[in-house]
């Protein structure tokens, strides 16, 4: 009778298993959209570290000859703004800004935030609570105020935004990499290389990283996208580099600051294409982050 | 529960501490020191030092910052190097526009997102949840100072449907004309908060009709409507209204930008300008100000849902 149940139960178990693998590849597939995005996201990069190759206009300097507030055409693709400065080079000089801070800011929170976040919740203890305190406490106080004092005080210099914006993006990476560190720390695996005699470091590298590394990544894209954000704030804000140095951020306020009319001159076009690039990207990053979290299946309440 | 406040308001004393030593170390950050930045260039070492004094400079550092915290309790944040007016009034007469702003978008936020997630979970997948999911995650991608500027340019340069930069009228003034000019950019913040909001309520919606006391009240006959407001809205908000100061806290951004791109005198617009100006003692003040405030905002919204929801206390 006993023998008979079994054999229920473990048909049941295969007949799950066998619906799991049949449903997986339809679960597995990241979809055109994903392939889209990616590989617009690949060419804004292709094209802010190539931007001195290709053939562009000065960035930092109109050429006065030329059209003033051009719309698209043919001799300026995306037309000209106020200073006579071609529209299409500001946008890919301005999206080395975007990228450099989303990518490195994100960077320096990972290192900061993801690493002293994996051994604490490895470890707990003392360290633990002080470092979860610690993140709590930053994490209180809002970014953007944070970062606009620190940055007005310091300077406006890329490597410096970058830094801050990194710094205090690094309690909510701790955050999130702690929550997920921890919801594996005590699995049997982890127990069973300890009692093989593993080191703390193998564990952390070979049994530990390996499990949150999806949440690790679709996360990460979040934060490149919140920091990228944050930034345009910033340069929105006029805070961020400074001009004529281009950014998505500064060129939307110069393209709005001429809405009013109050220089005599409006160039709706300089509204239009900075948002529909910082659009687009930040929609790609989205997107990216959304697709890879459902096909690592991570689900939200485990962070 | 008592155990519960007690935790959160230690952790409040801890932050704001830490938010008050943060703010008296920004003076630090100056390249080169406050006195140096007060005076320009040609400073003779008199005056050096006798601005030093002023400035309590040239006492131990603690002492410095116990000095400042005091007359911070005093209400006393230090005057504007340029206009001499108090940081405490510049901060009175440009606040109140930030909160009409807060106020005036959360209305208009909880207005749209409520009806609109009430009706995409009553068919979830269907054509309208849908549109409204999709067009909500591309919402995602539109930050206030995109989506601020667009807006602009639609409604205030393109059709004249609202007044455009620089029309801002206090509300003492003319009630009307202040409710016209705060409707744009209130309507930019609300579509950040329309965002979140439906999202979490639409999610929580939806599980909650699930539950087996949604189809008890099916089986019993009541209606769809009855349903929805009476038994599946309240235990689907709590999510919500628990993220709503959070969300408060994320429209600063949103503020700021509006108030700069609309020329509206409001803190942020004050605090841009003050950096603009160099004037210290104002971002200063206006920093310690709106971050204290969040903390402040956050932690009553925290300890008014554990009265709401217990639950939330033992977890």
């Amino acid at each position: 009778m006993s023998e008979l149940t079994d054999m229920h139960a473990f048909s049941d178990i295969e007949a799950e298993i066998e619906a799991e693998i049949e449903a997986d590849p339809a679960r597995k597939k990241l979809g055109v959209f994903f392939w889209i995005c990616v590989g617009w996201i690949a060419l804004n990069i292709l094209l802010a570290l190539t931007a001195n190759l290709l053939p562009l206009p000065n960035p930092d300097l109109g050429n006065y000859n030329g059209p003033q507030n051009a719309g698209p055409g043919w001799g300026h693709l995306l037309g000209t703004d106020d200073l006579y400065r071609d529209i299409l080079s500001r946008l890919v000089y301005g999206s080395r800004v975007s990228l450099v801070v989303g990518f490195f800011g994100a960077a320096i929170g990972m290192i900061l935030g993801g690493i002293p976040a994996m051994i604490s919740a490895y470890r707990r203890g003392r360290v633990d609570t002080a470092l979860n305190t610690g993140s709590y406490v930053v994490l209180a106080f809002p970014a953007l105020v944070a970062v606009i004092a620190i940055v007005s005080f310091w300077g406006h210099s890329l490597w410096k935004i970058t830094l801050v914006i990194g710094i205090f993006g690094a309690p909510l990476i701790f955050r999130v990499v702690r929550a997920s560190t921890l919801s594996y720390a005590t699995r049997d695996f982890v127990l069973a290389a300890k009692s093989l005699g593993a080191s703390d470091t193998r564990i952390l590298a070979r049994e530990l990283l390996p499990n949150i590394a999806p949440t690790i990544v679709s996360f990460s894209l979040i934060a490149v996208a919140t920091i990228i954000v944050l930034e345009g704030t910033l340069a929105f804000l006029g805070l961020s580099v400074q001009p004529p140095t281009p950014s998505w951020g500064n060129m939307l306020y110069e393209g709005s600051s001429l809405l009013s009319g109050a220089k005599g001159q409006t160039n709706a076009w300089l509204v239009i294409f900075p948002a529909s690039a910082m659009f687009l990207l930040l929609i790609c990053l989205n997107v990216i982050a959304d697709k890879l979290r459902a096909y690592f299946d991570v689900s939200e309440i485990k962070l | 529960m008592a155990r519960y406040i007690i935790k959160r308001l230690v952790l409040l004393v801890i932050i704001i501490l830490f938010v008050s030593l943060a703010s008296f170390f920004l003076v630090h950050l100056l390249p080169g020191n406050p006195t140096a930045t007060i005076l320009g260039p040609n400073a003779t070492p008199q005056n050096v030092a006798t601005v030093n004094r002023q400035l309590g400079l040239n006492r131990p550092l603690w002492e410095q910052y116990f000095i400042w915290i005091g007359h911070v309790f005093q209400g006393n944040l230090g005057q504007s190097y340029t206009t001499h007016q108090t940081t405490t009034s510049i901060i009175s007469q440009a606040f109140p526009i930030d909160l009409e702003l807060i106020i005036f978008s959360q209305i208009i936020a909880f207005a749209i997102a409520f009806p609109m997630a009430m009706h995409a979970s009553r068919r979830p997948n269907r054509l309208f949840d849908q549109a409204s999911n999709s067009t909500t995650f591309a919402m995602l991608a539109l930050p206030p100072f995109v989506i601020a500027p667009i807006l602009v340019l639609i409604f205030a340069v393109h059709w004249h449907v609202f007044p455009g930069p620089a029309s801002y009228v206090p509300l003492t003034q003319n009630f009307w004309s202040n409710i016209h000019t705060m409707l744009l950019p209130s309507i930019v913040l609300a579509l950040g908060s329309i965002v979140v909001y439906f999202r979490l309520l639409r999610n929580d919606l939806i599980s909650t009709l699930q539950e087996d006391f949604i189809t008890m009240a099916r089986s019993k006959g009541l209606s769809d409507r009855r349903i929805m407001w009476r038994h599946a809205l309240r235990p689907s908000s709590i999510s919500l209204l628990a993220s709503a100061g959070v969300t408060i806290g994320s429209l600063i951004a949103g503020t700021f930008v509006v108030e700069l791109l609309l020329q509206m005198p409001g803190l942020g617009y004050q605090l841009i300008s003050s950096v603009n100006q160099d004037d210290y003692t104002v971002v200063q003040g206006i920093t310690l100000f709106v971050a204290v405030a969040i903390v402040l905002v956050n932690f009553i919204f925290d300890f008014l849902f554990t009265i709401v929801d217990p639950r939330i206390a033992r977890e």
